[in-house]
């Protein structure tokens, strides 16, 4: 055996977890910008034009928006993944997120598409500052996770190895 | 630019610009060829010329607030201008003077010893014309202020300051009253003040005369004495005195000190509160006797408890009075009032706006009340000392509100700041003829050539007299930089229910005739475009093009998948198929006269109505009377008639389906508003449909259980409603910003809107009757500044296809010390933010939570007041003046039918009134909160206004308590969409006969919604009360007259807000709570 399924797991959620912290960061950008909106004012000297920057950015607004829901999946994901696996520790670890999100999406506001904004109060200064503060919150924790899977990958290769090593010094000395 | 310029954009700019509705201005009419800047307000103007198409209720509601009054009949002491029988209501504009002595003593921090000024008026000096719709108080909160106002431009008021008192008295009517109760200054508003240096003014000096050309506010001692009446020198060389600027002790009648502790005295409770030892003599016996019991509780209430405060002293009186003693150098919105012992808090007259404690100067240009308002007058620091001080800090706007004088400029280029893109205001400062400095980011701009011509005086290098310097509210015609698109047309789309259940309310035959009635009165030019759809399970479009013989209908079966059937001539042009239209709006009620189709598919109809206006935007109006059953956008009925008085909490209240926030969104998009018209009887899910318009800034109407021959009271107001409607003013592709100082930043929206970016709002349409309010919080401190100022600029079409931007500004101090914050509160604009932020709350979390959140603001502000701003400790629930209605006013909105629990009330009702309390402009919430109680069977001349030649008397208002009602009498209660006219079982025999027109109180009709037209003095006198009542707001309040067995007494009734009810506490027992809570 050369690699196992819990090194796999690690592997992956190496790679998912980067991406989640794109999709954070993209995250942290759009509601900085939705709040920010009007302190750039002389490029924006007519509010009422909506110049290409101005679309660029609703876009980009949107896409983070749209974001949403793909990274609980992920995040989702790789919890199945890790319960598997049987890697107890990692699944605890990832419990309270995985809490957080069911919880955020349940009492999301009443929409018939999935999504969990709600354009007619995003600009409410209290929900712009949560959500920017559930942005900061999740880049630590994915920055932090990153690099638990990476020891956790590496820790796993590690053992990979040093059992084919040893496998293989077993074998060496069978000779 | 050159004069030639100017005057022609201008004649032709006034000429043009006044067309439509009410708010068009006269002046235009009245102008010489050559001045037409729109700029020179006429004092004699008669409202009556504004209208150039508008009915005349929409007019008479437009002239009320900013009739330009000179200021003199206030105050009586200078002889009012012959051309000029319009009064405001005189109690308040005579009441400052009657201010209790409060001789000036060093408070804490540099205030100082000073006199007002003589309250003896002189006219402004005539250098101000431009501004003399300022001057003229428009209404009676803006009433208040005026009357120190001129002193200090007046260089000749040189009478000691208690003769000017004598001066003032004799005119004042409302004088008795008010001594009487106790309160003689109905006022949270402080008389505006001038920041004395410390040393500059002693109580019996003669008025501080400078010329009237230097600055008024100017002390001598200052070291800066600003040059020439110069704003924005102002704001620069009496800046730093404005701290103190509230120092705005009211001494003028320091030599006339007795006044003011009888009136205490008589206000106090002896050994029983006076109000309720009335309820242990033999009761006014009209009680009914339920409310009798109820009442009851009262009488054991107060008794042990009377003890409690008289517990140091057993003199009741003592504490209060030494308070007063002690207290007597704080300002009349500081005095200390112990709530449970003063019983007579409600002033006789509407409560006036407070004045900001700015100079004369800034305060003279300061944008109206009416427009713009801040819950705080004195702006705290820092946000830790707003938090302190636990009140809300927030705007309430009423943009568009028709003004009956509104400068209107004309220029190619519209100066801005060019960092924060503010509009020049009256606030900004010239640092020299050619710098200005903008007072929102402080960046240094430079003045365009062209400004520093001055169409008014027709002078050049004046720039800070033109009028955008001269006026916080301006308008301002747009060049093509403000267009995204043409300007488009004014387009109307009336979709209407024409299911079976609407049939038989019988609207459709009222609006047809409204529609007919007013169908040339509608605003707009020859561009303007008119179609129909109807839709029951079906949609049916009305083909209306030019050269067919008569209307066709077309109708749409395919309800999933709607389309239109013939595009370009659903939507035709008024102008030129006005007789089809007219065909069309004959045929229709008798049309679906047999209709037995129940079904309605709105959702579809909607989408169908937003296909058709997509193009263009436009106004929707949506006539509907069911639950929305079919189709898209189909809704289930969630109420429960058994929860409705549920103490528990009220489920529902937020939409069901996205369906119409969405389609909201997608017409906010494409400029479309759309009008929600509701006619029901049974429940519509108003929360859920109400999101079409409450996203898209639409309005909501609502008509409980109309029908046309139940109901005609509904059906009266549904006409009259209408027909305020049709002929509004109306913007077109609106967008509204609010700009504030640095440091400031705008928290939260209130109102119908769509939030495009953190300060801008995205409004399809704007109506003169929507009233906004934003929460705002303190990001930065603002330390070295002297005042801020707020800004909100509305970019609309006009119904004449014009860009134009109307520019608000208004200034405000900041203030450091906690008790400077609790000074400027504004009691009403703080209950109607917290009525909205309460709405918010109620929606996001629950009932319960949004009533807990209005107690305890109460409590948090009162207990913070009571800690930190205090200097004396004494038992009692102890309030700052400004704030005694505080409680009160809590307590209504407890009981307002929007977050009332324990009573029956109807989900839709229920939503409604929250919507209102969001949407309405805070006079109307205020009177929605707490409704006006009149005693009309004494009704006298005294004190009345008069208004085109009209008598209206002016009763007092009365706090809302059984105990005031009498058997013997007859009362009003103006509770803002309905009054009741309640008559008393022994009514006199003159009022019934009189007024009613009946013989006796047996023969009051069961279902009576109007007073007949009686040619007697009484009559006269009531019915111009009524009609003035009305006149004064934007929609129709329909009359009820009650007796005691009428099926609507309960509701009457619900109104005693004072009272006790089975499920809510009464005004005594409220108060004892608060103090509870306080002293935990």
């Amino acid at each position: 055996m050369a690699f196992t399924f819990a090194a796999f797991c690690y592997m992956l959620a190496l790679l998912l977890t980067a991406a989640l912290i794109f999709f954070a960061i993209w995250h942290i950008i759009a509601f900085d910008e939705l709040k920010t909106d009007y302190k750039n004012p002389i490029d924006q000297c007519n509010t009422l034009n909506p110049t290409i920057e101005k679309v660029k950015k609703i876009k980009r607004v949107k896409i983070a928006i749209k974001l949403v829901l793909p990274e609980y999946l992920i995040h989702f994901f790789f919890c199945v993944m890790f319960l598997c696996a049987a890697e107890w520790l990692t699944l605890v670890l990832n419990l309270p997120l995985l809490a957080y999100h069911v919880w955020r999406y349940t009492s999301r506001p009443v929409m018939s598409c999935p999504g969990l904004y709600d354009p007619t109060t995003i600009m409410n200064a209290d929900i712009l500052a949560y959500c920017q503060k559930e942005g900061w919150c999740k880049l630590a924790f994915y920055l932090l996770s990153f690099f638990y899977y990476l020891y956790g990958y590496t820790a796993f290769s590690a053992i990979c190895l040093t059992l084919k090593i040893m496998q293989y010094l077993e074998n060496i000395h069978t000779f | 630019m050159s004069t030639a310029g100017f005057n022609s954009q201008n004649g032709t700019g006034t000429g043009q610009t006044y067309t439509n509705g009410p708010s068009q201005n006269p002046v235009a009419l009245q102008q010489p060829p050559g001045v037409g800047y729109g700029m020179n307000h006429q004092p004699a103007y008669n409202p009556m010329q504004t209208k150039v198409l508008g009915p005349p209720s929409p007019a008479l509601y437009a002239s009320g607030p900013y009739q330009p009054v000179p200021p003199g009949p206030q105050l009586g002491s200078y002889p009012p201008p012959p051309a000029q029988p319009l009064l405001t209501r005189p109690p308040i504009g005579v009441l400052p003077s009657h201010t209790p002595p409060q001789s000036a003593s060093p408070g804490p921090g540099p205030r100082q010893a000073q006199a007002t000024p003589p309250a003896q008026a002189t006219p402004p000096p005539p250098a101000v014309t431009s501004t003399s719709y300022y001057t003229g108080p428009p209404a009676w909160q803006y009433a208040a202020p005026r009357g120190p106002a001129p002193n200090h431009v007046n260089p000749a008021a040189a009478a000691p300051p208690h003769m000017s008192h004598g001066s003032a008295q004799p005119p004042g009517p409302g004088a008795p009253p008010t001594s009487i109760h106790g309160y003689p200054q109905p006022g949270t508003a402080p008389p505006p003040m001038n920041p004395p240096p410390p040393h500059t003014y002693q109580p019996n000096r003669p008025a501080y005369g400078p010329p009237p050309t230097a600055p008024p506010a100017g002390p001598p001692g200052a070291t800066g004495t600003p040059p020439p009446p110069k704003v924005d020198g102002d704001v620069a060389g009496n800046g730093p005195q404005a701290p103190n600027s509230y120092n705005h002790v009211d001494n003028r009648m320091a030599g006339a000190a007795q006044p003011g502790p009888p009136g205490r005295h008589l206000g106090h409770y002896p050994s029983l509160p006076p109000g309720y030892q009335n309820t242990l003599a033999p009761p006014p016996s009209s009680l009914h006797p339920a409310l009798q019991a109820a009442t009851q509780p009262y009488i054991q209430g107060p008794q042990p408890y009377q003890q409690q405060p008289g517990g140091p002293g057993p003199d009741q009186l003592s504490p209060s009075m030494a308070a007063m003693s002690l207290q007597s150098g704080t300002p009349e919105a500081l005095r200390v009032v112990n709530l449970l012992q003063e019983r007579n808090l409600l002033p006789p007259a509407p409560v006036p706006a407070p004045t900001p404690c700015l100079t004369q100067d800034l305060q003279k240009l300061n944008c109206s009340p009416e427009v713009f308002r801040c819950t705080l007058t004195s702006i705290p620091q820092t946000q830790s000392l707003l938090n302190k001080a636990k009140l809300p800090l927030g705007l309430l706007l009423h943009p568009f509100k028709d003004l009956s004088q509104l400068p209107v400029v004309t220029s190619s280029t519209i100066v801005r700041c060019r960092s924060c893109r503010t509009y020049i205001n009256p606030f900004v400062s010239f640092l020299d003829q050619r710098r200005w400095k903008c007072n929102l980011c402080y960046r240094v701009n430079d003045v365009p050539e062209e400004f520093m011509y001055n169409p008014v005086s027709r002078s050049y290098g004046e720039p800070h007299k033109r009028p955008e310097v001269q006026n916080a509210t301006i308008e301002f015609i747009a060049p093509s930089e403000y267009m995204l698109r043409p300007p488009q047309p004014a387009v109307y789309l009336f979709v209407l229910d024409v299911s079976h259940n609407a049939v038989e309310t019988g609207y459709l035959s009222v609006f047809c005739q409204s529609l007919l009635d007013n169908i040339n009165a509608l605003p707009g030019d020859s561009r303007t475009k008119v179609g129909f759809i109807t839709f029951d399970s079906t949609i049916h479009f009305y083909n209306l093009q030019e050269g067919l013989s008569q209307p066709q209908m077309l109708i749409v079966s395919d309800i999933e998948d709607i389309f239109l059937p013939t595009p370009d001539s659903l939507l035709v042009n008024l102008n030129e198929c006005k007789e089809l239209v007219q065909d069309l709006l004959k045929s229709l009620p008798n049309l679906f006269e047999k209709t037995m189709e129940t079904q309605s598919a709105l959702g579809s109809a909607l989408q169908a109505a937003f296909k058709l206006l997509s193009p263009t935007g436009g106004r929707m109006s949506v006539f509907q009377t069911q639950l929305p059953n079919l189709g898209v956008g189909a809704l289930q009925s969630r109420e429960d008639p058994n929860q409705r008085a549920s103490a528990k909490d009220v489920q529902h209240l937020s939409p069901a389906t996205d369906f119409y926030k969405k389609l909201a969104l997608d017409c906010s998009g494409q400029q479309v508003a759309v009008d929600l018209f509701l006619l029901s009887a049974q429940y519509c899910d108003l929360a859920s449909l109400g999101c079409i318009s409450r996203f898209s800034a639409g309005s909501v109407y609502y008509y409980p259980s109309y029908h046309h021959q139940h109901n005609p009271a509904q059906v009266e107001r549904f006409q009259r409603d209408l027909k305020r409607y049709l002929t509004r003013k109306i913007g077109f592709e609106a967008v509204m910003r609010i700009r504030c100082t640095k440091g400031l930043s705008i928290h939260t929206f209130h109102g119908n809107f769509f939030v495009r970016s953190t300060d801008l709002l995205s409004l399809p349409n704007v109506n003169p009757d929507a009233g906004f309010a934003v929460q705002m919080s303190i990001e930065e401190n603002l330390d070295d500044m002297q005042v801020v100022s707020f800004q909100a600029a509305l970019l609309y079409t006009s119904s004449k296809g014009e860009r134009r931007i109307r520019v608000h500004t208004m200034c405000l101090p900041v203030v450091s010390s906690l008790s400077d914050v609790f000074a400027g509160a504004d009691v009403q604009a703080v209950t109607g933010l917290l009525a909205c932020m309460a709405v918010d709350r109620s929606v996001t979390s629950s009932l319960s939570d949004a009533r807990d959140a209005m107690t305890n603001a109460a409590i948090d502000s009162l207990s913070s007041y009571r800690q930190s701003a205090l200097t004396i400790q004494q038992p009692g629930l102890l309030a700052p003046a400004c704030l005694r209605l505080f409680p009160l006013y809590i307590l209504a909105l407890l009981k307002q039918k929007a977050f009332r629990t324990g009573t029956s009330t109807r989900l839709d009702e229920r939503v409604f009134a929250m919507y209102q309390l969001k949407y309405q402009p805070l006079a109307f919430a205020m009177l929605m909160i707490h409704p006006a109680l009149y005693r009309l069977d004494d009704l006298s001349d005294e004190g009345a206004l008069n208004i085109n030649e009209r008598t209206i008397p002016q009763p007092r208002v009365l706090q809302l308590s059984v105990e005031k009602l009498s058997r013997e009498g007859a009362f009003l209660m103006d509770a803002g969409l309905v009054m009741y006219l309640w008559i008393g079982r022994n009514c006199h025999q003159n009022f019934l006969s009189q007024v009613l027109g009946v013989s006796s109180y047996a023969a009051v009709p069961e279902k009576l919604c109007l007073l007949p037209e009686l040619d007697t003095a009484e009559s006269q006198r009531t019915r111009a009360l009524v009609s003035w009542l009305r006149d004064q707001r934007p929609f129709f309040p329909s009359l009820h007259i009650i007796r005691d067995e009428s099926q609507l007494k309960p509701h009457f009734m619900q109104n005693m807000i004072e009272d006790r009810t089975e499920s809510a506490l009464s005004y005594y027992e409220f108060l004892l709570h608060l103090q509870q809570q306080i002293s935990k």
